[in-house]
């Protein structure tokens, strides 16, 4: 129990610290890294503006248009659910509202833990669904490199060890919860340095097609 | 084309990757969306033709060069090299089974722009000596004879001859002080005659100030296919040069996809300035004319018409409302395939893949998408508005055997005019149609 409890503080203390730091000096270089490459100045007579269009792009890429649908509803209902389902217990879960109120003061109302339990449940059959995917699709198989297995990894291991020290499954109480936490850190220090840069670099991304499509009156 | 080596292509790689190219790959989750968005993932069931695949090369080099962990695994030895044997296999993916469409942009969940680093993936193809042949003739051809095919003047010339003949009007040739300056398609010269000699009836019923410059006649861009920005600017420099010695004020991209892409929105950033003047796609024109009410039409075309719209005039330009507004003028049973304007379907020729012999079995096979489309509205006539488009679901639509005749609109336009109008046209008389 003491070792659990020493493992727990340290994945609370330093180890949260270090991730932390990691991520924030990280995710900032990447940013720039980007950013500062820059674009070349555009001469051809504009239709419409960049900035609206680039915005619009930015949300409207979230729904897939409706013969993309058709063709891969699998992929995008597998996504969606298991997205939704991460995000939704990463803000609104009860333990989750109360660290981000004790780190940033700022809280808000979270779901009941039934409704919680359902989603991680949830959000967990999507990724085993999502991995069964790639496994066995002919595209995904053949465009996937080894770091689309270890990031599936670290992202289930985030979800079961929430659902594990949850529900006490794995004994001591303090062990369960430090491994949930070093999972989340874990993650966090691997987000720079893999495609989990999506989370941020998407905006960019999207905004760019949508600016470069708007731009020739294209709604992209 | 001499000394081209590993370093040249790797070097061009390089200096292609920005600021959106690196947001683009930094966003990929490698899903294999954009395979859904690709006819020739489609057709062929081969995952090889993934677009995100193609666009590996590109990856390597910024993975490697300018990313911090890339950099750091390098150093380490565990980077991924891109070498002439990995190019020389990337060459039929980047050129065989692409198009650029840029379907695949409009779809990919993370916003990647697909289609805008194929393009820029091919100057690295072309400076490393991995283009394909076919193009590599073409743009050579074009740069020597200012033609892909060669074609000369005095070709044109004889093509004049036979429309003033057939028209009984005059084909104005450097004209200086016109307002617009047609550019055509060798291809448009040899196969479509009849395009010629529809604007130029057009443009007489409208009254519109034109003509044809003997300086420069051909606007397709063969550097713009390959993936040769030097080529490419070249290619531009002469219709600039053209443009400039007539004073138009105004240039007509050919009825040729790629041909308007280069022109309208490549074109200036190639030659690193603004145009002196505006460039249109002849349907742009048509339209205004239409809205000006200036195109006078009498009756309408009784039979099932469905459209193809050209991937480089509605996707990638934004010209997909005024197609069907002309329809309109001219068509009373006019039906939409069921994926179109900015979701189109390309017909599988673009992009240079007609000029690539190598490439016929897939762009046949890409064309099944076309093809699937067109059956599931079951139209009498396509009308199009691309030399390369009517070719290719000419070729496809026979080898398929179906019946289908293809058709360019503004000729059918032309055939709709009212005969001579008596006056001189004025704005908003009756048979215009109100925009």
């Amino acid at each position: 129990m003491n070792g659990a409890m020493e493992f727990l503080l340290w994945t609370k203390g330093p180890m949260f610290q270090i991730a932390l730091g990691i991520f924030a000096v990280g995710m900032l270089a990447r940013l720039f890294e980007i950013l500062l490459l820059g674009r070349a100045t555009n001469h051809a007579e504009a239709r419409a503006g960049e900035w609206l269009p680039g915005l619009r792009t930015v949300f409207t890429r979230t729904i897939p248009d409706p013969g993309t649908f058709r063709r891969a509803p699998f992929d995008v209902l597998v996504g969606w659910v298991w997205h939704l389902g991460f995000i939704i217990v990463l803000l609104l879960s009860v333990p989750h509202v109360e660290l981000i109120a004790g780190v940033f003061g700022v809280s808000w109302p979270a779901l009941p833990n039934p409704v919680i339990d359902l989603l991680t449940a949830i959000t967990l059959a999507g990724l085993v669904a999502a991995l069964l995917h790639r496994l066995l699709h002919p595209v995904k198989r053949r465009i996937s490199i080894p770091q689309d297995y270890l990031v599936w990894a670290l992202t289930f291991a985030v979800v079961l060890t929430g659902y594990l020290a949850y529900h006490r499954l794995v004994e001591p109480y303090p062990l369960a919860l430090g491994m949930h936490i070093l999972s989340a850190e874990l993650l966090l220090i691997c987000l720079p340095f893999t495609k989990l840069t999506h989370i941020f670099t998407t905006v960019f991304a999207r905004w760019y097609n949508g600016a470069a499509f708007g731009r020739k009156g294209v709604r992209s | 084309m001499s000394e081209l080596s590993l370093e040249r292509g790797l070097a061009a790689l390089r200096a292609e990757i920005d600021a959106p190219v690196a947001a683009f790959f930094s966003s990929c989750v490698r899903c294999g969306l954009c395979a859904q968005s690709c006819p020739f993932y489609l057709e062929t069931g081969d995952p090889r033709y993934t677009p995100i695949l193609k666009l590996e090369p590109l990856r390597r080099v910024w993975e490697a060069e300018f990313t911090l962990w890339g950099r750091i695994k390098r150093w380490l030895g565990l980077g991924q090299e891109v070498s002439d044997a990995m190019l020389a296999e990337w060459e039929p993916l980047l050129y065989d089974s692409c198009t650029m469409c840029g379907r695949c942009s409009m779809v990919c969940p993370v916003g990647n722009d697909l289609a805008y680093m194929i393009r820029k993936t091919r100057e690295g193809m072309v400076q490393s000596g991995h283009a394909p042949e076919g193009l590599v003739a073409a743009s050579v051809r074009a740069i020597q004879t200012g033609s892909p095919m060669g074609l000369q003047w005095k070709t044109l010339a004889v093509q004049i001859q036979h429309v003033e003949r057939s028209t009984g009007l005059t084909v104005p040739v450097d004209r200086a002080g016109a307002e617009y300056l047609v550019m055509l398609s060798s291809m448009e010269i040899i196969n479509f005659p009849e395009y010629l000699e529809a604007i130029t009836r057009i443009f007489d019923h409208a009254g519109v100030r034109w003509t044809l410059s003997t300086q420069c006649f051909e606007a397709t861009n063969a550097g713009i296919q390959i993936g040769s920005k030097d080529i490419a600017a070249e290619l531009v420099e002469r219709v600039v040069a053209a443009a400039s010695a007539l004073g138009v004020s105004r240039v007509i991209s050919p009825e040729c996809g790629h041909a308007f892409t280069a022109i309208r929105w490549e074109g200036p950033n190639l030659i690193g300035r603004p145009y002196p003047f505006r460039v249109f796609h002849i349907i742009e024109v048509l339209d205004e004319l239409r809205r000006d009410g200036r195109l006078h039409t009498e009756g309408k075309e009784a039979d099932r018409l469905s459209m193809h719209d050209p991937c480089n005039l509605a996707r990638k330009s934004g010209v997909i409302g005024e197609q069907r507004a002309l329809m309109g003028l001219v068509a009373e049973n006019f039906v939409d395939l069921d994926e179109h304007g900015r979701f189109q379907w390309c017909c599988g020729a673009g992009g240079g893949v007609s000029s690539n012999e190598r490439a016929e079995p897939l762009k046949l096979a890409a064309f099944k998408r076309k093809k699937a489309q067109i059956e599931a509205v079951e139209p009498e006539r396509m009308v199009t508005m691309c030399a390369t488009c009517r070719t290719q679901l000419e070729e496809g639509l026979e080898e398929f055997n179906m019946d289908i005749p293809v058709v360019g609109l503004t000729e059918m336009i032309a055939e709709h005019l009212v005969e001579r109008p008596a006056v001189e046209p004025e704005a908003g008389t009756e048979s215009g149609q109100p925009a």
